[in-house]
Formats: C-alpha cells, structure tokens, sequence
C-alpha cells in the first residue's frame, strides 16, 4: 500500500480532473450521496436491519427507563412511606430491564458489526470484479498503489465508521429520548436545564471550522511522512550504496517533526471541546440543584423527579461528547466513500453484445480492415491498416518505438475498441463475439512475464483448471522448462515468492511459454522480451519459441533479428501506418525502411541508438 | 510488550508527571460530583422530615453547592483536557522516537534483512503498528490510570460511608476485569490470524491488478474472482469472529454493571425504608455508578488496544531489536585517501546453504579495469556485492587498500567504492536531485557534467523543465536506458575510487555504451573499474577478463588471452557474434550450467 491514501491527485483518471483535489482533503461529516449510496447496500440485509431497528429502540428505551424506575422506586417508597412491596415492584421492573436491555444490546451490536463488515467485504469485492471488467486505458493510466488505497485504506476507514456509527446512531436516540422526557417530566425544570443544549452548539459551530482546519493538517502531514519511509524502504540499496542515511535520517526528521506539531495540535482541538461540555453538565447540574431543590422545598416537585433529572443530566452529555470523538471519522468515511463510488462509477469498458456469440473451433485466420485506433482523441496510433494473418502463419511486426506494434496486438485481443474499421479472428468481427471465448481462442505472452504467487504448476495451469498433470508437464518440456522445475526444491509445487522472484527473467519467460500452451488457443500474440536476457537464456527461449508457435496462428512484436528471420512474413510499422510486407529476403530486396535497419547491423531492433529511433518517430510520440 | 510501551512512554517525565497529576485532579472533582449531588437532595428533603425548618439557610446551602457544582464540573472537564491532551501528546511522541528509530533501524540493516523481507511488510508496520501502538499510549495507558483512580478513590468513599453497599457497588469490577482478560487473550489471537488473511488477500488483489492484462488476455476473470472469493471468505469468517467475541464481551460487562445497579437500587432502597441510610446517600452511589458507566463501555475498546498494541508492539520491537549483521568494527579507522585498489583472496560465500562463490582471488589496480563474465547465477553480481560490504564473505577476505574491508568504516568505504546496479531505482523527486542524489550539495556544474558523460544531458535538456522535470510516479517515466544512464551519472557524480558497473548497461545500446565508455575515459583513468556485463562487447577492452562459472573463476586473461585459450570464454564469444540465425540448434557444453536460481 502507498502510505494509506496516496500522495496529491496524480495521474488518478485524467478525465476527472476536478476530482483530483478530492483525493486527501476531508470530506464533510455528512454527503448525502455517500450516505444514499451507501443504504442501497443495506437492502439485501432488510430483514436483519428491521431486527437492529427494534433491538436499537428496545436498548434507547431500557437505558432510558433506568432514572425513572428509580424516580418510581423513591416517590413510592423511600420517601418516608416505607412501602416494600413498590421497592420490590420496582426493582423487579428494574431487572427486567436490565435483561432486556443485555439481550438488546448484544443483538444490536452483533448484528450490525457483521452485517457492516460483510457489505464492507461486498463493496470490496463489487470493487474489484468492477475493476476487472473496466476499460483497458483506464487500467493503463491507474497505478495499482492507488487502486489498493482504495481496496484497502477507503474500505478500512468505512469500517471504522461503521462500527462507530452504530453507538452514534443509538446515542442520537438516547439523546431526543431524554431530552422529551426531562420536559415531560416537568417542563419548568425540564426547559432550564435545557438551556445548555443551544449554547453548547453554539460553541461548536465557532470551534467547527478551527479543527477542521488542524485535522486536516495532520492528516496530509502524516501522509507526507508515511510517502517519505515508502520511499526509503523501497531505495533502500541505493541509500546504503551512496552512503545517504545520515542525510534522509535528518530529512525525515524535519517531516516527522512537522508531523508531531500538526498531530499535537489536532489533539488540543480535538480535546478543547471537554471543558466547555463539563462546564455545561455542571451548569445543568447546578439548575437541578436550585431550581429542583426550591421546588422540592416548596413541595412542587417530588423529590424522585430531582433524582432522575439528575440521573439523566449525567448521561445527558455522552452523546454529545461521543458524537464529537467521532466527527473525523465521519468526515473520513465520507471521504472515502466518495473514493470508493468513484472507482464502481468508471465506465465498464467493453462489453458483450446481447446476441454476442460464442466463438468456437476457429480456423485462426485475422484481419485487419481499415482499422483506425488511437487512446486520446485525434491522435490516432493506427491509422488505416489492413492485412490479413492467414491460419497457421507467423507474423512478425517490426517497427521502431511508438510505430503503433503493441496497439495491433492488444486490439485483436480486443482490449480496445477500433475507432473505425474491423478487426476480424476466425471469420467474425471482434464485437460480435463474447470476449471470454475470444479470449480462449487467443492466448497471449507479454514482454515481461508475469507470475503469481503460487507454485510453478499453478502459474503454468492458471486459469485451464480443466488440464490434468499430464499437460502441464508436457507444455514445460515443449518449451524446455521442465528441467530447471524439476531442479526446484519442490520441482512443480515450488512455491514462487513474489511473483516468481527467486527464478531468473529466463525462467519466467519460460514458464510463461508454458503457460501460453496449457491454454491451447488457436492464435498466439507475442511480445518478445526485450529485456536483459544472457545469451544462453536467449538460446533456451528462441529453441522454445519455435515449439511454441508449432501449429499457431502467430503474431510476434519482435525485437531480435532470429525471430524476424524466423517469421513467415513480416510487417514493417511505422506511426501507424504498414509501410513495408514480405518475407526477409523480399523485403531486403526492397531496400526500405527494414533493409536500412538490417544493415545496421545491431543484434537487436533495441540495440539501434536513440538518435535512430528519434529519427524514425520525428515530430510524434505515441503510446506503444 | 506492554510494558515495553509503557517504559517508552514514560521517558516522558515532565508530561507524565503532569499527566498523572491531571488524572488525580480530573478523578477528585469527578468524585466530587455524586457528592455534591447526594448532599442537595438530602438538604431538599430535609424540609419532608422537618416541616417547621426555615427554608432560607437550606436554599442557600443549595446555591453554594450548585456554585461547587459548576466549578466542579469545570475543572474536571479542565484537567480531564489536560490529560487526555498529554496523553495524545506522549503518544504522538513515543510514535515519532518510533519513527524515527525506525526509520534508521531500517538504513541500518543490511541488504540479507532486505532481501528476505517485502516491502509491503516493513511498511505496515511502520505505519499501521506505531499507529497502533501511537493510541494505546494515548487512550489505554492514561485512561487505565484515570479507571483505577476513580474505583479506587470511589471504594474508599463508598465503603466509608456503607461498606456492604460499598462492595456490592463494586463487585462488578473482578468480573469485567476476568472478561477483559480472557477474551484479551483470544482477541489477539483472532487479530493476528485476521492480519495475515487480509495480507494474503492483498497479495492476491495487488498482483491481479498488476497484472491485468495477463488476466484478460487469458479471459481469466472467472479464475481471478474465484481466488478473491476464498481469501476474502476466509478474512470475513476471522473478522466475524473477532466481532463474536469483542460483542459478546462488551454487552456482557455493560450487564454486568447494569446489574449490579439494580442491586443497589434494592439494597440500598431497603436500607433506605430501615431509616440505615438517606435518600441523598442512596443518589450519591447511582450518581458514582452512573459516572463509571462510560468508563466500562470504554473497556472494551481498551481491551482491544491492549491486544492490537500487544501484536503491534512485538512487531516492531522484533525489527528494532534486530542487530545489523553488518557494522563497524569497535575501532573501526576511516579509510583515508582510497586509491581504489581491491583484493580478493580466496573468498567463499553462500547465500544460506547454497554457495555461491568458492574461492575467488583476483586483484583490481587503480587505473584498471576488471571485466567479469560468466552465465545467470555463477555469482558475478555477487562480486560486486562484496565491495562496499553489502554483504560479508563467508571465509577469505577483500582488501581495499590493503586495508581489510571490515577494519575500515562503513561509511568511507561506500563512499570510496560506487556500484552502479542493474535493477536502477529512481526516487520521485527531479532529475537534478535524482543525479545528485549522493552528493546534495555538489555544484550543479559537475552534476551536470556527470549527466553529459552519461549521455543524458541532451535529453534531459530537451525536457521542458529541464532538470527541474520530476522522474516516476508524476513526472516523466524514463525508459529502461534512460534510467540507467542517470544511473551511472549519479554514481560519477560521487567521484569513487572503485566504480563498479554491474550490468549497468544492458538496457542502453551498444553505441552509447560506447560514447559514455569514451567520455569517462578521462574520470577513469587513475581508478579502478570493474565490468560486469552478459555483453561481450561491454569488456572485451578491460585489462583482464574473470570468466566465472559456478562461483570460481574458470578462466582469466585479456581478451586475446582467453581467445587464444579457446575454451568457454571463447565459445560465449562465438555464440554472441555468429548471426543470430545459425543459434538454437544443438546444446553447446555452455547450457548446461547456464540456469541458476540467481544472476
């Protein structure tokens, strides 16, 4: 996680702007829209919330009874009449509510703490199926750390609203039912004492926007020191390296103690609230003294009246007092519960026609008609380009950085919606089929492997829990990765640490080899690596390249010259146009643009200097 | 562990002292309260029992004790300000001497701890931890103090006054302090358990988003969402649990209390109607009572600080508490003027039980350069590890100077030897502080000078803002080359005497490898170098070339040297300059060592 909340608005979805500023300012305590949002989880508990509501009442009224059985208790018999059968009387209704109130005070908070930390797990989980079904480009332009702040921090800090918001919600009810009793039980004393309510929301209002101010403070403060330790922690080699610790230690010292300043004065502005509402319960107290007590003596009043007043006055503030406690994180919650709508409000990128169909035994042929795609508007990346992949061959796409090679393959797999023209798989235009059995005719090998924890035969089955044993080891040995598994402590049950951290950047290309074959599509979309790979790493993988491609459709963003020799034809991009086609020797013949890099004579299309490829892309830079 | 805290917090003298004696005062004016209480509605009855009485004195009484009851109230709200202000202020405190401690532990700890350990760990506990252990200072410490105070000052008096009334009143204090500790225990237990759920859960969410297009490209989310259900099932059954049992325990001792209550009312009713003991006495036990009941319900979220600071607490003392497995000798001398010239003799090391290098020995002289080659996990980067002491060696010994590497300071000795590394982490700041980044202070001329050697000024200069542009997260994001050439900058920049390149250069292009190899050509010239590189053509030039496999040095000599000897170096020649095309057919006697689980 990134320090909880992430730091300033950053490249949090360019379409919302005006949100940005959203991102760790406070909210208000209250948005209806947050709130309004936030009931339409409770529905599915409607019958469960019905059975809170009673159990909530039943507890109000139980602690609301206690004062005034003893009001009963003193009036009928303490006060000189000596009546044994009403003390009993009462104290026997006295521990009758008691039980009742035990019994209604476990269901209330039993029932709301777990239904409140099951529509947290919902949300969580409405979050992120919504999240896996959102557009690519929005995918590409959000960091993961920001998304997990929202996963984890904004669902964290509406749990800690809930679970205070059920003591808030039956201390507002405590709070009106003892404000009608008092001036039912007698009005005069009842309105004196009550004085105190307004002044004490007086005072709020003033101190409101005060601590508003200092909580806010200490709470970007906070996030700056949480970024600064992320950081140290993840350089933490190269502070070491270049002997900086003393350096960092000083600056981080000036952060924290910035922090230490801005949290102690959010503590006196979160605690100068105390004085004034102890100053007000003894003023209130005061008021049932004299006025209670002048009453008494004038025998106006009974003097179990006055005891319960004073009973009720003493509870009188917590409410008040809790609700206040609880203001932050109220403005917290709502602020993460707008986070938290925002990301289930992205816009679902691409979705399933009604009559989409599925798509099945496939001749694995593709084509490209006239397809035009960018990912900002009139900055188109492909721009009018058509070819056809007949079933079984190998493509290979060639071009400088920015030629538009990486859109080509994501729209086949349709990650992208073409702005105008049609890619067609297997006879049948991309939209018109579900993207699920797209994506099983279509397997793809990315640049960099990507592993999950898990063990080695879990990563190479992945999704195809249909493929026995037997497949899998098959697949490792097509690519040549069974014999370095079968070196691993646990050979296929290895576990894998960190996304396969302790194999080398060989051996996860590999087994994402392997993985590409257990889901044994028609068509293979590859993106060589380009990253460092030793020369016996690269053998291994040109060796498994070739099994892999047996029998496939292949379309290959190639960087290394084997590959592209290897191909059955080639593709030459650049800014999104096809400028050349051929096999090898035709297009040396041709003496275009891939001729002219050929010649150059680099092992590999990455090897060429900076200044050819700022050649080539002249005037453009584009997303590839 | 609690106590740990405890001690941590109360270094504090100065605030504790004022702490505690704010809790004292906040407890005697509170006491003072059902007091007050008691007497008014004793003086106002006094009139039923004797009807001839002047009223006159007895309501003057009354508006002196409403009198004390303001000023009562008032200070009490004042100290109780006071207290919790110093509490949340020692709190705050014992967090920042956390922090910081922390943070340098963390500088401290050698690249073993780090390479064991994930990021995403040491960082919760850095922040969710001292959190935790930040509000148990500040509500749990103090409050059990102001708790104790006032059922204690609160026993005398009621005991004073009716001591069966007295003990009853107070019998519900065992039985919530048993339930506190029993369901503390069992709490901490179910927190752990749910914290490691909840880190699993976030391992398998962080990777799906991060991967996200392996997900879609294998239409996976079925699969993905399958994953998700069954941790996040396991976590929501954990935290049900924990609300199990934090709600079983809390509503119990609200019970408890409440029964208790009722107790006295009948109790201490029928003493009432026995003429024992006055109405206003009866007031002052349910007003003392009535005062306690928010205390107790706090309880329990202070039974569930306790626990949460428990496990925090052990967490993060188990990181401070570590020793460093490398720093200075006692006595350990500054190494003075480096020239740069590096021994290794016979050096063995392993990383746990697997070995990696088994007797090294070579010699790197200033104003040479060392070039080292061999396949994945022969342990070249290991070498280069060695230097600067990121490591130790298992037996043998590397010399810098001639002096020992462990005799000297680690931080000369950093200082005198540069690594630039392969895996190039960029800090979020600019460029310039990014170059800059081992030496701050150091004119902007030079840095600027190490940037163009590293043939990157160009560009950086073509930058809108120039060196002023923010690298990473928000600013511009540099390719693979781009970074590793700011990468060598910020190296050059600290002037080594030893400048390692440890596959630095894999992701630039041969021709600029070859213009930043000229261009520091001078800078070099009376230091020593050492290249480690898949890349032939990277140190072909070196004055000897180390070819190590499986942790020895298999072959050694220049680059002729080892052509002529035509063994292993020569065939890795072969394999890198013959096309392309011709590879992948047979097995050369090079693959078979050519897989390891390190590089």
């Amino acid at each position: 996680m990134r320090g909880g909340g992430g730091r300033g608005g950053g490249a949090w979805m360019r379409t919302s702007a005006g949100r940005q500023t959203a991102e760790e300012i406070f909210g208000d305590a209250f948005d209806g829209q947050v709130i309004s949002r936030f009931i339409s989880y409770l529905k599915a508990y409607r019958k469960l919330m019905a059975v809170t509501l009673g159990a909530v009442l039943v507890f109000s009224a139980t602690t609301l009874a206690f004062p005034l059985i003893v009001k009963f208790a003193i009036d009928g018999g303490l006060d000189g009449s000596g009546n044994r059968a009403l003390l009993g009387a009462a104290v026997a209704g006295l521990f009758g509510a008691v039980l009742l109130n035990y019994v209604s005070n476990f269901l209330q908070e039993i029932i709301v703490g777990r239904v409140a930390m099951r529509i947290l797990f919902n949300m969580r989980r409405a979050m992120y199926l919504h999240l896996q079904r959102v557009s690519m480009s929005f995918m590409d332009k959000t960091e993961v750390g920001r998304l997990m702040a929202r996963l984890q921090g904004d669902v964290a800090a509406l749990q800690e609203f809930l679970e205070t918001a059920v003591f808030a919600v039956g201390d507002m009810i405590i709070l009106v039912g003892i404000i009608v009793v008092l001036l039912v039980l007698d009005p005069l004393l009842g309105g004196l004492t009550l004085i105190v309510v307004p002044v004490l929301f007086l005072v709020r209002i003033v101190w409101l926007p005060y601590a508003k101010r200092a909580f806010l403070k200490a709470r970007e403060m906070s996030s700056i020191v949480n970024g600064a330790l992320n950081e140290n922690v993840n350089g933490v080699r190269v502070v070491q390296g270049m002997v900086r610790e003393r350096l960092n230690f000083e600056m981080f010292n000036d952060k924290a103690t910035a922090t230490l300043a801005s949290q102690q004065r959010a503590a006196l502005f979160g605690q100068s609230l105390l004085p004034v509402v102890d100053l007000l319960t003894g003023a209130a107290m005061a008021v049932v003294v004299v006025v209670g007590g002048s009453l008494v003596l004038d025998n106006a009043l009974e003097v179990g009246v006055m005891v319960a007043f004073m009973l009720y006055v003493q509870r009188f503030f917590d409410p008040i007092r809790s609700l206040t406690m609880h203001y932050s994180t109220m403005q917290r919650a709502m602020a993460s519960g707008q986070r938290i709508f925002e990301v289930l409000d992205v816009p679902l990128g691409i979705r399933d026609k009604a009559d989409a169909v599925r798509m099945k035994d496939i001749d694995g042929s593709i084509e490209f008609r006239n397809v035009t795609f960018g990912y900002y508007p009139d900055q188109p990346v492909l721009k009018d380009v058509s070819f056809r992949v007949e079933p079984g061959e190998t493509v290979a796409l060639v071009g400088p950085t920015g030629s538009g090679k990486t859109s080509t393959t994501a729209l086949i797999h349709r990650f992208y919606e073409v702005w105008e023209g049609q890619v067609v798989v297997g006879g049948r235009d991309v939209r018109d089929v579900t993207q699920e059995s797209l994506g099983r005719q279509v397997s793809m090998v990315l640049q960099d492997p990507y592993l999950f924890t898990g063990t080695v035969y879990e990563n190479i089955r992945y999704q195809k829990l249909e493929a026995t044993r037997e497949d899998i080891v098959k697949a490792a040995r097509a690519v040549g990765a069974h014999e370095f598994i079968m070196r691993l402590t646990d050979g296929y049950d290895t576990m894998l640490e960190q996304r396969g951290g302790n194999l080398s950047i060989g051996q996860r290309q590999l087994i994402s080899f392997a993985r590409a074959i257990v889901a044994d599509a028609k068509i293979l979309v590859l993106d060589e690596a380009t990253a460092n790979i030793d020369s016996y790493t690269e053998m291994l993988i040109q060796q498994a390249l070739a099994r892999l491609l047996e029998g496939c459709t292949g379309v290959v963003i190639a960087h290394r010259l084997a590959t592209v020799r290897n191909a059955d034809r080639i593709l030459v991009l650049q800014d999104g146009e096809i400028i050349e086609s051929g096999t090898h020797d035709e297009l040396i013949e041709q003496g275009g643009l891939y001729s002219r890099l050929y010649t150059l004579n680099y092992a590999s299309f990455d090897d060429m200097p900076d200044e050819l490829i700022y050649e080539a892309t002249k005037g453009y830079r584009g997303v590839s | 562990m609690v106590w740990r805290i405890a001690k941590l917090a109360a270094r504090q003298r100065l605030r504790l002292t004022f702490a505690f004696a704010a809790v004292i005062a906040a407890s005697i004016f509170q006491l003072w309260i059902p007091q007050l209480l008691g007497d008014s509605v004793d003086r106002a009855l006094s009139l039923l029992t004797d009807p001839q009485a002047d009223t006159g004195p007895v309501r003057t009484r009354l508006i002196a004790s409403a009198a004390l009851l303001v000023m009562a109230g008032g200070l009490r709200g004042g100290f109780a300000m006071l207290y919790t202000y110093l509490g949340e202020s020692m709190g705050q405190r014992v967090a920042y001497r956390l922090r910081m401690a922390y943070y340098e532990q963390l500088q401290r700890l050698s690249f073993s701890y780090h390479d064991r350990s994930h990021a995403g760990d040491i960082l919760s506990r850095g922040i969710l931890d001292i959190e935790g252990v930040r509000m148990f200072v500040n509500t749990a410490m103090l409050r059990t103090v102001f708790l104790a105070i006032l059922i204690g000052a609160g026993a005398y008096l009621m005991i004073s006054t009716d001591w069966r009334l007295g003990l009853i009143s107070l019998s519900f204090v065992p039985i919530v302090a048993w339930r506190a500790s029993v369901s503390r225990l069992k709490l901490r237990r179910t927190w752990l358990e749910r914290q490691r759920k909840m880190g699993e859960l976030t391992t398998v969410m962080e990777e799906n988003l991060g991967g996200m297009r392996v997900v879609r490209a294998f239409a996976a989310e079925d699969y993905e969402m399958s994953k998700f259900d069954k941790k996040s099932n396991e976590a929501l059954a954990l935290s049900n649990e924990t609300i199990g049992i934090w709600v079983r325990n809390s509503t119990f001792m609200t019970f408890a209390f409440l029964s208790v209550w009722a107790v006295i009312v009948w109790v201490g009713g029928l003493n009432v109607i026995d003429g024992e003991m006055t109405v206003g006495e009866l007031v002052k036990f349910l007003a003392y009572m009535g005062m306690l009941q928010m205390p107790v319900r706090q309880l329990g979220m202070m039974v569930n600080g306790y626990a949460r600071a428990t496990t925090s607490g052990t967490r993060l003392f188990e990181i401070l508490d570590l020793v460093p497995e490398i720093r200075d000798k006692p006595g350990a001398k500054d190494l003075e003027a480096p020239e740069g010239a590096v021994r290794f003799s016979n050096v063995h090391f392993s990383y746990g039980d697997e070995p990696v290098l088994r007797g090294v020995s070579f010699e790197a002289r200033p104003g040479h350069t060392i070039g080292i080659v061999g396949p994945p996990g022969s342990g070249k980067s290991t070498i280069a590890h060695l230097i600067p002491r990121f490591y130790d060696c298992t037996s043998g010994s590397i010399s810098i100077d001639g002096h020992d590497v462990r005799d000297v300071t680690l931080d000369s000795l950093r200082h005198a030897v540069g690594v630039v590394e392969q895996d190039t982490f960029m800090f979020s700041t600019t460029v310039y502080e990014n170059a800059a980044y081992g030496e701050p202070y150091s004119r902007r001329a030079d840095v600027e000078h190490a940037t163009d050697m590293a043939q990157l000024h160009r560009y950086v200069d073509s930058l809108p803002l120039g060196y002023d542009t923010l690298v990473g997260e928000r600013g511009v994001t540099l390719s693979g080359g781009q970074r590793q050439r700011l990468s060598i900058a910020r190296s050059i920049v600290l002037r080594p005497s030893v400048i390692v390149f440890d596959d630095s250069t894999a992701a630039i292009d041969a021709a600029t490898e070859q213009r930043i190899r000229a261009a520091l050509a001078d800078v070099t010239k009376d230091r020593t170098v050492i290249i480690i590189s898949h890349r032939l053509s990277s140190l072909m030039h070196a004055d000897e070339i180390l070819f190590i496999e499986d942790g020895r040095v298999a072959e050694r000599g220049s680059h002729e040297d080892l052509i002529a000897q035509g063994g292993k170096y020569l065939a890795l020649y072969e394999l890198q300059i013959r096309p392309a095309m011709d590879l992948g057919v047979e097995r050369g006697p090079l693959l078979d060592s050519g897989e390891g689980a390190r590089s």
